[in-house]
């Protein structure tokens, strides 16, 4: 049985964080020559950065979640989830930040939790399951917080004991303007990292790919396919939180209805990113490339001039042409498949 | 590269080896039919046993109780002479019992290494660095193939670019690697070309030269015949031939796949129209 030798020529097309790159370097390039150079210059390079990475954070875990063939509606409210509860907890409650957090991420986990084995044991498509989260968490960060504080704004977290600590490590600056760089940049980068690893060189990361690719082909092989797709729902609960807890760290206060509509952001990062909608195949740097994607857009499109009402149609257009690549690659490797 | 001529010199199964599995009085009931009724046999350490009959005949209810996935009604299922309750497929496995479906239960955008040790991945390190031993896995991955003669060229190719053949080998290797002392395959042959047919074949061969007992289920009679040493003809339920290869000829073979029942009726039906076609 010969190697067929082609697989050679065209496996770097398979490489799913690849037309994420391309296209965040064309783009870079295309709106710094717009913008006639004003991209290049620091503070839009630090506005870029500042805008991308709770895009990104979030869209790491969607991309895991992709991979391993489900989909979570309800991460741009969960962020707001997140940060409700650490409000509540910190101020109302008065208790010490650092037991804020733990109990304001194990309420998320829980509910990323819930998402996991309602789909898993009840086989409802998760894009029901989750939107029914999303509405659900929707009205009741609002509810609970004005029930509790009697407002959808929660204020003071700074006068919460430990808070200095909470800013440090989740809204400090690094450098002064126009070279500022939140530390939650490192946080992004670092779970990228991370996630990479998990993927392509944990057990873990194998059980992720298997039961995106073909469930029962992994369940027949002794995986765990639905501990697996439970513990990914909890991955992205977990990753909105992070992002509502460092947005409340920052501002020191809490919209209580935060993060609707940034789901679909997360989503589209990760397709951007080349995580196969269909599951089975992805990476976590894609993902965050992905969301830079929407940072450079974002930042650029009011650089060259263009009214700002652009970026929703310029998503749009993205998400489309990712798509389709995504769908011609996954043709392409089929019809190598057949012969 | 063998052919399929070399292949026919099949080495005879060692007559004194001991069975390693068998089925003593198995009987297999889904309400009030009978799908299996009272079969008993043994397979032996280094024999290709062919499973052969027509559709319905028993033959994968036959494969499914010494596989685990069903527990039979009556009788029972001995493994190295012992009674054992299969509770699943799961189960089986552990014991060394393995079978490799004909959708083969590979992920086709995962790579041949990945898909090799899913569920089973080698690892080094401890806690939070406890990672997969990518050297080994890719290493162990490319041996076991070439012990079989399977040149696939490179580990991280993902499994939809291989050939069906290759695909079956990659299947047969990993379970055979996994330590399976039964190899239950079913119908392994049924959608490939008779180039990479041959080679399955060489492999299904040299897996029990190895001391594997290889339960070979096959609808095709000139593929059973080329490898098997044992050939087990179900019809409706029952287990009616247990053959040694000396004992049947290619055409007998065939003719039993078939159903004699069946041929002789045909056979009348076809006289009678013959004569009634005289006749008017």
């Amino acid at each position: 049985m010969n190697g067929q030798g082609t697989h050679e020529g065209w496996r770097w097309i398979l490489r799913p964080e690849l037309g994420s790159v391309v296209a965040a370097a064309l783009l870079f390039t295309f709106f710094s020559i717009a913008s006639s150079g004003q991209l290049l210059e620091l503070k839009h390079i630090s506005g870029i950065l500042d805008t991308s990475w709770p895009y990104g954070v979030v869209a790491i875990a969607v991309g895991l979640l992709v991979i391993g063939g489900e989909i979570d509606l309800s991460t741009g409210v969960m962020a707001g989830t997140g940060g409700v509860a650490l409000g509540i907890f910190a101020t109302e409650l008065g208790m010490n930040i650092w037991a804020a957090l733990v109990l304001s991420l194990l309420v998320c986990l829980g509910l990323g939790a819930f998402n996991g084995v309602v789909t898993v044991k009840t086989g409802l498509n998760s894009f029901v399951v989750t939107l029914g989260m999303f509405f659900g968490l929707r009205g009741a960060n609002v509810a609970v917080s004005k029930l509790v504080t009697g407002d959808a704004l929660i204020e003071g977290l700074d006068d919460a004991p430990g808070y200095e600590d909470l800013e440090m490590i989740m809204a400090s600056v690094l450098g002064t303007p126009p070279a500022d760089f939140r530390v939650t940049l490192f946080w992004w980068g670092g779970f990228m990292i991370l996630a990479t690893w998990v993927l392509l060189r944990t057990r873990w990361g194998n059980w992720i790919f298997a039961a995106g690719g073909d469930p029962d082909a992994a369940r027949a092989a002794g995986v765990p396919v639905d501990g697996t797709k439970v513990a990914l729902f909890m991955l992205t609960a977990g990753a909105a939180w992070f992002v509502g807890v460092a947005s409340a760290a920052r501002f020191t206060s809490v919209q209580a209805g935060q993060g609707v509509g940034n789901e679909l952001f997360y989503f589209i990062a990760a397709v951007v990113g080349g995580c196969r909608i269909a599951g089975g195949a992805g990476s976590a740097v894609g993902p965050a490339i992905g969301a830079l994607i929407w940072g450079i857009a974002f930042t650029g499109i009011p650089l060259a001039g263009w009214g700002s009402d652009w970026r929703w149609a310029f998503l749009g257009v993205l998400l489309l042409v990712a798509a389709l690549i995504n769908h011609a690659v996954s043709r392409f490797a089929e019809r190598e498949t057949a012969q | 590269m063998t052919t399929a001529a070399a292949v026919e010199q099949a080495p005879p199964a060692d007559e004194q080896s001991a069975a390693v599995m068998a089925m003593e009085h198995v009987t297999q009931r889904f309400g009030p039919i009978e799908a299996l009724n009272d079969v008993s046999t043994e397979i032996h350490r280094g024999e290709v046993a062919c499973v052969v009959g027509s559709n319905g005949a028993g033959k994968s209810v036959f494969t499914k109780l010494l596989s685990g996935v069903l527990q039979p009604s009556e009788g029972e299922v001995l493994l190295d002479g012992k009674t054992v309750h299969l509770t699943s497929a799961r189960d089986a496995r552990a014991q060394g019992i393995a079978t490799v479906h004909q959708d083969l239960a590979l992920v086709p955008l995962m790579s041949v290494w990945r898909n090799f040790f899913l569920g089973e991945e080698p690892t080094v390190g401890r806690g939070l660095l406890r990672r997969i031993n990518l050297k080994l896995a890719r290493e162990t991955v490319m041996a076991a193939l070439e012990h079989f003669g399977v040149e696939i060229g490179d580990p991280d190719r993902p499994v939809h670019t291989l050939s069906g053949g290759q695909r079956q080998a990659v299947a047969i290797a990993r379970a055979v690697h996994h330590g399976a002392r039964v190899l239950i395959l079913d119908e392994p042959t049924s959608a490939l070309g008779v180039r990479q047919t041959s080679e399955v074949l060489r492999m299904v061969q040299q897996t029990a030269s190895e001391g594997t007992a290889v339960l070979f289920v096959t609808p095709k009679s000139g593929h059973a015949y080329l490898v098997g040493n044992r050939f087990l003809i179900f019809q409706r339920g029952r287990l009616v031939g247990d053959h040694h290869r000396s004992e049947l000829t290619r055409e007998q073979l065939t003719a039993a796949m078939v159903g004699f029942d069946e041929a002789t009726r045909l056979e009348r039906e076809l006289v009678s129209q013959q004569a009634a076609a005289l006749g008017g």
